[in-house]
């Protein structure tokens, strides 16, 4: 049995990898799969803490998140493809047209 | 003994009914209607107010009618209706009102053929008439005032009726603002009368009401009220130092000035005098004031009237100083005597003003007597009636005018104002002498009328001079209701008014007829000095004011008074509000402070903007930033 702590803490880094994918990297797909990194290490968390504690209610919630996701990534792949179609790119540095 | 009469309501009905008419259908149905209903309404009123008339005389000496329409103001312990009283007071003002008032409607119709704008100007005429009737039908002193102020207005739109002339609306403004100076005076005496009775525990301003508590007054508060009343009264009746507007008020149409500036409304001041005689009476300094203002303005703006050239501003200062007899009369406690001239000279004067509207019209426009002259023969119904009226106002024996000025006049002596009976008398002179000059410049000698207005010269319409027919039958006879006591039915006027202003009471006996000769002689001086002048040796007209050259600019320059009010009253009033009010308070103080909010706002927003960077990345870390703070805060206080 693994200590619930190696999974928090594993939960912990995985998010951070994530927010410093989104925060630093310049491709737009990267950032991207950042996110769904993200969005996984809160969902280790849910399952790690839901079976601790037995209750079933943690893994629904990660269904329904895994399911946003799913929508997310096409939603937000098609967004993608749509910018490089347009502007040849997918260096966020180049999308800044809605400013002051 | 007062008589609930419904009617009553009736007498402003009929106005407020044309009013309505005139200023919402006027327009479409177009000048028939108006000429039909303007009028109509007018003589619908005067008939309501005739039977209404008959019906008070025909019940015992000091009854009233009477009808309360709702109650308008109910605060604490006070309280105002919106209640109509006639009484021989109000009842004498609103025949002439009804009465004259609807023989100038109907002159109107023939005087403003021409003008386009024939709605508006029954609108506003019609707005006056129910204002003044307001006035003298209120039975208490705050719904009188509201008349007060109706008439105000509707004097500054009918001088200023035709608006496009920028001098015509300027003089509407200066009746306007002067006006209101007096409003103002009006408004502070009512006040201290709420004042000074409430301190007594008697909430009313009620004239009944009033008169039974006036003793709760102490002489001083009295004093305070009658003088702070007496400013309104000389704003409205143009009567020192507020006069300065009438003179200017003649740019309106003629029969405006016969209505408003000289028949009604500038007698309102007399009538709320003779209404309040009964506080008047409990202060004399006051009294006093009234005489010694009405006998100087009387002198004063008839010798003005002496050189004037324009023969409207004549009748202007003659509208003056006739008023400033009426103050005197009421000054002197003659309540009776200073309205029956205000009777008389509702005829006499209105009718004047009238002839010289007939005169202007036949002229087309034209008011300097020295372009006119032996229009004798080309009107000749106009001449007749204007000389009829000359009579009556220079006091020739037997006509109107006569009577009622001399009752005046003889109050005074015997009241010992001898002072100011001379006064009166030296103004009758001069009153002869204006008169009779306008008659002469006007009617004889030789035409100076400019060429081309020749071939038009015509008497006016029927309409035009039935009314001036019917107020030279007014003005000849009118005065015979008030013939000295004891010839045939004597001072029948007197006795009527008698039960509502109280009866003058002489402090000493004086020959009558002494009296009368006096004034008579003076008035008979001035009509030779006029006829020498005018008639007999034209060129000496000319020869005394180049010889007397200081005293006849001084006369016609109206003694530089509006030049004097300009530079103590205009000038630094204009300062105080472009430079001190203007530029300082308004365009730096408060003008800074809106655009100081706004610039404020806008800087800090300049600032602001650059967070919105259109970076996503920006975005996530002040995010990312924004969690760790609220994440930090609640981890804060559970550990804490």
């Amino acid at each position: 049995m693994i200590s619930l702590n190696y999974m928090m803490l594993l939960s912990g880094a995985l998010f951070s990898i994530g927010v410093a994918g989104v925060l630093l990297r310049r491709n737009v797909l990267v950032m991207f799969m950042s996110i769904e990194l993200m969005l996984n290490a809160v969902n280790l968390a849910f399952v790690s803490l839901g079976n601790r504690l037995g209750t079933m209610d943690a893994q629904v919630i990660v269904f329904f998140v895994m399911t946003v996701a799913a929508a997310e990534a096409a939603v937000g792949l098609a967004i993608i493809i749509s910018i490089f179609r347009n502007r040849e790119s997918v260096n966020v540095d180049d999308f800044t047209l809605l400013k002051w | 003994m007062t008589v609930e009469f419904p009617a009553l309501a009736l007498i402003l009905a009929f106005p407020a009914l044309g009013v309505l008419f005139n200023l919402f259908l006027g327009p479409r149905y177009g000048r028939r209607s108006v000429n039909l209903v303007g009028p109509g309404v007018m003589f619908a009123a005067f008939a309501v107010a005739a039977w209404s008339f008959l019906e008070l005389i025909s019940m015992a000496p000091g009854s009233a009618l009477a009808v309360t329409l709702w109650r308008w103001i109910a605060a604490g312990n006070f309280h105002a209706d919106i209640g109509l009283k006639l009484d021989a007071l109000s009842a004498l003002m609103v025949m002439v009102v009804t009465g004259v008032g609807a023989l100038i409607h109907l002159y109107s119709v023939g005087y403003m053929e021409h003008d386009e704008d024939i709605a508006r100007y029954f609108t506003y005429l019609n707005l006056f008439a129910f204002s003044m009737l307001v006035l003298v039908l209120a039975d208490n002193l705050l719904l009188m005032f509201v008349g007060w102020e109706g008439v105000g207005l509707c004097s500054y739109l009918l001088i200023g009726f035709w608006y496009t002339d920028r001098q015509f609306a300027y003089n509407g403004r200066k009746a306007f603002v002067v006006n209101r100076v007096g409003d103002a005076g009006f408004m502070l005496g009512i006040f201290t009368i709420v004042a000074a009775l409430a301190h007594e525990g008697v909430w009313t301003l009620e004239f009944s009401q009033l008169q039974m508590h006036a003793q709760l007054i102490s002489p001083v508060m009295a004093t305070a009220a009658c003088l702070l009343l007496l400013v309104g009264a000389t704003g409205k009746s143009a009567q020192i130092p507020l006069y300065v507007w009438l003179p200017d008020a003649m740019v309106g149409p003629t029969p405006v000035s016969a209505l408003i500036h000289a028949a009604t409304m500038v007698t309102a001041g007399v009538y709320m005098i003779a209404r309040l005689h009964f506080l008047y009476q409990l202060a004399p300094v006051a009294m006093e004031v009234v005489a010694a203002v009405g006998a100087v303005t009387a002198l004063y703006a008839a010798a003005i009237a002496i050189v004037q050239p324009d023969i409207k501003r004549v009748l202007a200062y003659s509208t003056i100083s006739q008023l400033g007899y009426m103050f005197l009369g009421v000054g002197v406690g003659a309540f009776g005597a200073g309205i029956f001239h205000l009777m008389t000279h509702a005829f006499f004067k209105g009718l004047l003003f009238l002839c010289s509207g007939a005169v202007i019209h036949a002229l087309a426009g034209e008011q300097d007597m020295n372009k006119m002259g032996a229009l004798r023969k080309k009107l000749p119904i106009t001449f007749a009636t204007m000389l009829t009226a000359t009579f009556a106002i220079t006091a020739v024996p037997g006509f109107s005018g006569y009577f009622s000025k001399d009752l005046i006049l003889e109050s005074t002596f015997t009241s010992g104002h001898a002072w100011l009976w001379l006064l009166g008398v030296i103004a009758a002179g001069f009153t002869a002498f204006y008169m009779f000059r306008l008659i002469f410049m006007t009617f004889y000698g030789n035409s100076r009328v400019e060429a081309d207005k020749l071939p038009h010269l015509h008497e006016s319409p029927p309409v035009m001079t039935i009314a001036l027919i019917i107020l030279a039958v007014l003005a000849a006879l009118g005065g015979w209701i008030g013939l000295p006591q004891g010839f045939l039915w004597g001072d029948a006027i007197g006795r009527f008014l008698a039960p509502v202003v109280g009866e003058f009471v002489p402090a000493f006996h004086a020959s009558a007829a002494m009296l009368s000769m006096a004034a008579t002689g003076a008035g008979a001086l001035g009509f030779a000095l006029a006829w020498l002048c005018y008639i007999r040796a034209p060129e000496l007209a000319g020869w005394i004011a180049a010889h007397a050259r200081a005293s006849y600019q001084l006369l016609l320059h109206k003694f530089y008074v509006d030049e004097l009010y300009n530079l103590l009253v205009t000038r630094p009033l204009f300062f105080v509000s472009t430079t001190v009010l203007g530029r300082a308070v308004d365009t730096f103080a408060i003008d800074g402070m809106v655009n100081g909010a706004g610039l404020a706002v806008e800087s800090t927003g300049r600032l602001a903007r650059r967070v919105e960077s259109g970076n996503v990345q920006h975005y996530a870390l002040l995010y990312l930033l924004g969690a760790l703070g609220i994440a930090a805060y609640y981890l804060y206080r559970v550990l804490a």
